[in-house]
């Protein structure tokens, strides 16, 4: 068999190998089960707890919840902000990077706190070492944050009565020591152990054969990488992310960051079947989002390792693939693996350049970002997926002939309410923000020309992909957008904003809801939501509603693209 | 059955008044209370804007015969929304008003009140103008003007014109039994009844307002149904307008009947113009088995029941028990034993006793009992006979009773009698001892007789996931019997009132919904604790007013027919919204290629149904939106068949006929519609 092809189905199969148990450890700590690591961790968790002034045994309600989550946040933006626009003669800054523009910051400030990590600068040169490890702490504790978020929700499906859905803080220091810091610190000495700096010191300097002195910038990297990959936040260290070779130095780095890519928001669904007792529920959420994965991932190898049509009517072959904007020491299909994996599950680091993926692998890369529900982000990736279930929950409830329930609790105008805005928030940042750009540039071209690197569709799926990015908190971009602009960093991160925490108010709000509902035991004539028939209509939902819509802007960018390219 | 239930379902009468209120429906104000369809009457203004526009001299927008058509297909559209909506009232309220027509304007004998004393004084007046209090009278061969209890006599009443039911049914006051309906006709005997509802607030009245469209409330899943389709509206709206800046940087001019065919193609409007006459005709399915229903709520909420309470007389088993079989005692003629029973319950009226004689089928005018006296049934000998001239003493009893009889007389009491009478006991059958001059004869056997087909029906509901639970008065082990024989999964033995209460209570507590079927007073606090409290029409007034629905033809077996409606109900929303959203797929692929076709010529790879041209592409669709609406008018009216086979399968059934139909129907649908609209396009 192809090795390349071979290096795609390891990964697969070891991120699902590793996810399976792991899911099971999730849940554990999510119940308050005793797990290995309760000896080490359950200290410093107290210690935590007393500092801040937390009984984590309180129980909260779901509005609580919320309250605990927006303002922990919002104290967390206001001090991103002040240290970015000031890092510049702060300490820790041995190359003399500078502060932060006010809408860069902002731009920046709310890409790492909603764990999109877009990042409209370059680590080498934007950033101080001390900016580097504050948002390396943003990376924990966003991930943190919607784990926890997720917790709430499973914690809701599990009650048949009453409101009580544990305590946030509880569930976010636990995702932080239990879940994130264990797997970090093992990813962390992995890639140091392959070469990835892990160094306070300033720019190191080598003199190459052709006698130029070359400058090498470097820092704490290897810590960063690794919990960039972890918590599906996907800011790297240096500007070429996970293509730089200090910050993926080679294959076997390149397997362990990207199995770590799709490693927790799998093991999540696992840890859901844990929780509610119902392993046939999860497995079935689990086929859903893997069918869709594969549905992306089979077509993105394909066209990657095809090559590219257009060199080779030049009479060029192209035994690697399409190997324009990659790595040779990772190849076409891993790549395009990589920018498959990057985009489902909201991660955004890259190991390739998006910009250069053939038509249809860019368009596969933006639906996994539509969707953003086939794995997604750690915890986030499911309360995305929740709001699917409770609509097709909906439907199929009444197709059976009783009015919908889902595990017990009836759905009603209110939760269809929520779950009806939450579904249409994500199509309408993405295609309006685009929209508006769109407009300004048709306007005026000349006036936007310094935006776009192409013309025509590829330039439009350049706009396209960065409001795709931001709407789905990815942070990958499709590059050759001149982003670093008021508009851009300002409208961007706005986008952000009320992608990150509407998305995540709204499932814990349906929930939460659900949750004080009174119980109804099921019977014969209640719908199955763990059958592959419903698996089905989640399916189809998620494809009708989240990518259908997106069919006419898809047709205008990638798809023109593709067949400009491909039947001409 | 109702005589005036119509199969059909478009009467020409019906069609017509429907389409005139087709059209009274586009006034905007009651357009908006459907958020679908009101946002397809702005895009249908909108191009009737375009069409005068391009009158006046705009060139940019295609043709006029292309922007009018669009118009008229949309204008189409919301006529055929309408329409639907329109024909269901319609047949609700023929349904209604066929069964109102029978209490308008007849006389009523009104007594009148000095004081506050009735002297009895009469005058006749229009019904109309009797109210609530007021008392009438009604005398053998009168129509009763309106519904009320009888306050003093009993009468056979014919209740024909209501249930469709032939034989008269006994009515009296006091009791359960005490209540008359309008309509209806005194046989004999005379009655003063009491007007029990203000004119215009009968079940009836109440039923019409219901199917009308002013006071019609939306139900709680109607509402949650609406706001997903409003939130599918809003999207596509979205998608519709950023298309705008998406083609101006793309250099795609886009017209603007382009843009509002796409996004009338895309929401949902076949259930949006459905959905209403769905929930009306749910509850015209309702009156249509002769249950009025209080709300359209109580409908969709007996497609949730898990536990229904059936009563076991009437329900279950047949009428009263019937004798099945004569045992005699060793030594003695089974001709003289039969005789001895049939002389015992010549003068027995009680059903029991005339169904010995059913069995026995022996000539009665053989029997002279002449001089003969009868004895009378009494709680204390528990017994009852005949003696006749000749001395001859013939007893007929429960088995203790007649065996303390035959044993104080200092005769023995043969040991297979008693064997007969256990065997029959633990068969769930009531055993009769009959004796001759204190000497034990034998025994009858007394059985429940189950309904024919019963078994099935109660499988059926078990196979929804409804739970069945027999009520009766029987001791615990007849109970049990029959409750096993009939296929019942529980029961409520030797049941008082309050022990049905009771268990609808612990039902409830445990989150399920339950049904019951009542028509006493006492049954009152239990069809109110009832999720849906079924009355009989024939029961009090009481009782009518604490359940939600009424069956008129006191029927108890139609609690079965009402889950089945309710389920359809909701069924046929749920597949209608999937059809519905399942056909945007092939609109996508007919409507986005048409839009970018002559800017971007590489994208007619996209055109799999290759369908004409752009003008043609769009019409197809547009038509195809309009047409399937009244092609699915039917389906909505009648429901969708709900088979008992499990919620997985059902799904699985309905996802393949609805989903997988509704994406494949409309690419065929599109592509034949195209091949005719090409040849002007």
């Amino acid at each position: 068999m192809n090795t390349e092809i071979f290096g795609v189905m390891l990964m697969i199969l070891l991120t699902v190998l590793l996810a399976i148990p792991l899911g099971s450890y999730i849940g554990k700590v999510y119940s308050g089960d005793r797990t290995w690591l309760d000896p080490v961790f359950a200290p410093l968790d107290r210690l935590f707890c007393k500092a801040g002034g937390i009984n984590p045994d309180k129980e909260m309600n779901w509005k609580q919840h919320l309250l605990a989550l927006l303002t922990i946040n919002f104290i967390w933006f206001i001090f991103s902000m002040l240290l970015l626009m000031n890092m510049g003669w702060l300490p820790l800054n041995p190359d003399a990077n500078p502060s932060m523009s006010a809408d860069l910051a902002f731009n920046t400030s709310i890409s790492f706190i909603s764990n999109t990590n877009l990042q409209h600068y370059s680590g080498e040169s934007g950033v101080s070492y001390l900016g580097q490890l504050v948002l390396m702490l943003f990376q924990f504790i966003s991930a943190a944050a919607g784990m926890a978020a997720c917790a709430v929700v499973f914690k809701a499906m599990k009650e048949k009565h009453a409101g009580k859905l544990g305590n946030f803080y509880n569930y976010f220091i636990k995702s932080c020591t239990r879940i994130l810091l264990p797997i970090s610190i093992v990813v962390a000495i992995i890639l140091v152990f392959n070469g990835t700096p892990m160094t306070f010191k300033g720019k190191d300097r080598f003199i190459s054969l052709q006698g130029d002195t070359v400058q090498v910038s470097r820092g704490p990297a290897a810590a960063m990488i690794a919990i960039k990959q972890v918590g599906t936040n996907g800011g790297g260290y240096f500007g070429a992310n996970s293509a730089h070779p200090l910050e993926n130095p080679n294959y076997f780095t390149n397997i362990v960051e990207d199995v770590c890519i799709l490693l927790i928001p799998i093991a999540m669904i696992f840890a859901l079947g844990y929780i509610l007792k119902r392993k046939k529920f999860a497995w079935m959420i689990f086929a859903v989002m893997m069918v869709g994965f594969l549905l992306l991932l089979i077509p993105a190898v394909y066209y990657e390792m095809k090559g590219n049509p257009g060199i080779g009517k030049m009479g060029i072959t192209q035994p690697l693939g399409s190997m324009e904007g990659k790595e040779v020491r990772f190849g076409s299909a891993a790549s395009a693996y990589w920018g498959i994996s990057t985009t489902v599950t909201s991660n955004g680091s890259v190991n390739a350049m998006h910009d250069s993926f053939t038509p249809l692998t860019g368009m596969f890369a933006m639906l996994g970002m539509m969707i953003n529900s086939f794995f997604g982000g750690v915890g986030v990736g499911f309360l995305n997926f929740y709001i699917f279930i409770i609509i097709a929950v909906f439907i199929s409830g009444l197709m059976v002939g009783r009015t919908p329930e889902f595990l017990g609790k009836k759905i009603e105008a209110k939760e269809m309410k929520i779950a009806a805005i939450i579904a249409l928030l994500h199509p309408f940042l993405i295609l309006a923000g685009t929209a508006i750009a769109a407009h300004l540039y048709a306007g005026n071209p000349t006036a936007y020309a310094s935006w776009l690197n192409n013309p025509g569709n590829h330039g439009f799926s350049e706009m396209l992909y960065e409001f795709t990015s931001s709407s789905a908190n990815n942070g990958s971009g499709f590059e050759g957008l001149g982003d670093n602009t008021a508009f851009w960093n300002i409208s961007c991160g706005i986008v952000m904003l009320l992608a990150r925490f509407l998305p995540i108010i709204g499932p814990v709000a349906i929930a939460g809801s659900l949750a004080a509902k009174k119980y109804v035991p099921e019977t014969v004539g209640t719908l199955q939501t763990d059958t592959s028939t419903f698996g089905i209509m989640v399916f189809a939902v998620i494809l009708i509603i989240a990518a259908l819509s997106f069919f006419p802007a898809l047709s205008l960018g990638p798809i023109a693209e593709y067949f400009s390219l491909y039947r001409s | 059955m109702a005589k005036n239930t119509s199969n059909k379902l478009f009467e020409g009468a019906l069609v017509k008044e429907a389409l005139k209120h087709s059209f009274i429906k586009l006034n905007p104000r009651i357009m908006i209370r459907n958020p679908v369809m009101f946002t397809v009457e702005i895009g249908t203004a909108v191009m009737l804007a375009v069409c005068i526009w391009i009158l006046t001299g705009e060139k940019n927008q295609g043709s006029l015969a292309y922007n009018f058509i669009v118009f008229s297909v949309l204008f189409i559209t919301l006529l055929f929304a309408n329409f639907a909506e329109a024909i269901a009232e319609a047949r609700g309220k023929a349904q209604a008003n066929s069964l109102r027509k029978t209490r308008e304007e007849t006389p009523a004998k009104w007594i009148q009140a000095v004081g506050d004393i009735f002297v009895g004084e009469i005058k006749t007046v229009p019904s109309s103008q009797l109210i609530k209090g007021n008392i009438f009278l009604c005398e053998a061969g009168d129509i009763i003007p309106m519904d009320g209890e009888i306050v003093e006599g009993i009468a056979t009443i014919d209740e024909s014109a209501i249930t469709g039911e032939s034989a008269p049914v006994i009515r009296e006051s006091g009791g359960d039994k005490s209540s008359v309906t309008g309509g209806t006709k005194v046989l004999s005997d005379r009655i003063k009844v009491k007007v029990t509802t203000e004119p215009g607030e009968s079940f009836l009245d109440k039923m019409i307002a219901l199917v009308e469209g002013a006071s019609r409330q939306k139900t709680p899943n109607e509402i949650a149904l609406t706001i997903l389709l409003a939130g599918f509206t809003l999207v596509f709206i979205i998608v519709c307008v950023t298309l705008k800046p998406f083609g101006d940087f793309a250099n795609t001019p886009i017209t603007i009947a382009a843009f509002i065919s796409l996004f009338v193609c895309l929401i949902p409007t076949t259930i949006g113009g459905l959905l209403s006459a769905i929930g009306i005709a749910g509850m015209d399915r309702a009156l249509r088995a002769n249950v009025i229903t209080k709300s359209g709520k109580a409908v969709e909420t007996a497609g949730d029941l898990d536990t229904l309470l059936l009563d076991k007389t009437g329900t279950i088993t047949i009428g009263n028990r019937k004798a099945t079989h004569f045992y005699a005692a060793d030594g003695i003629d089974e001709q003289v034993f039969v005789e001895a029973c049939v002389l015992s319950s010549l003068a027995d009226q009680t059903p029991e006793g005339k169904s010995i004689i059913e069995l026995a089928n022996l000539n009665i005018n053989m029997f002279n009992t002449n001089g003969a006296r009868f004895i009378e049934f009494t709680a204390e000998t528990r017994s009852s006979g005949i003696d006749m001239p000749g001395g001859l003493k013939i007893r007929k009893g429960a088995f203790d009773a007649i065996r303390n009889m035959v044993i104080r007389a200092g005769n023995p009491f043969p040991e297979e009698v008693a064997l007969h009478v256990t065997q029959i006991s633990s068969k769930g059958g009531t055993p009769l001892v009959v004796s001759q001059n204190n000497y034990a004869l034998g025994v009858i056997e007394l059985q429940d007789i189950i309904k024919p087909g019963i078994q099935e029906r109660f499988e059926r509901l078990r196979k929804m996931g409804v739970k069945t639970v027999m009520v009766t008065g029987d001791n615990p082990l007849t109970a049990k019997f029959i409750a096993e024989k009939a296929g019942v999964d529980d029961f409520i033995a030797e049941a008082r009132p309050e022990d049905k209460m009771n268990y609808i209570k612990k039902e409830q507590q445990g989150g399920k919904l339950v049904a019951m079927m009542g028509d006493g007073t006492n049954d009152a606090p239990a069809l109110a604790q009832a999720d849906v409290g079924v009355a009989m029409n024939s029961g009090t007034a009481a009782a009518k007013e604490a359940g939600n629905m009424v069956d008129l033809d006191n029927d108890p077996t139609k609690l079965i027919e009402i889950v089945e409606i309710g389920k359809q109900l909701l069924m046929t929303r749920g597949t209608l919204t999937t059809f519905s959203i399942a056909n945007d797929v092939a609109k996508y692929f007919a409507i986005v290629p048409a839009l970018f076709i002559t800017s971007i010529p590489a994208l007619q790879a996209m055109n799999i149904m290759k369908l004409h041209s752009p003008e043609s592409a769009i019409l197809s669709a547009v038509i195809f939106n309009a047409i399937i609406i009244p092609s699915l008018i039917p389906l909505a009216l009648k429901g969708v068949a709900y088979k008992p086979i499990g919620a997985s399968a059902l799904l699985r059934r309905n996802l393949l006929i609805y989903g997988f139909g509704g994406v494949v129907i409309p690419f065929i649908g599109i592509k034949l519609i195209d091949m005719l609209v090409s040849m002007w396009f």
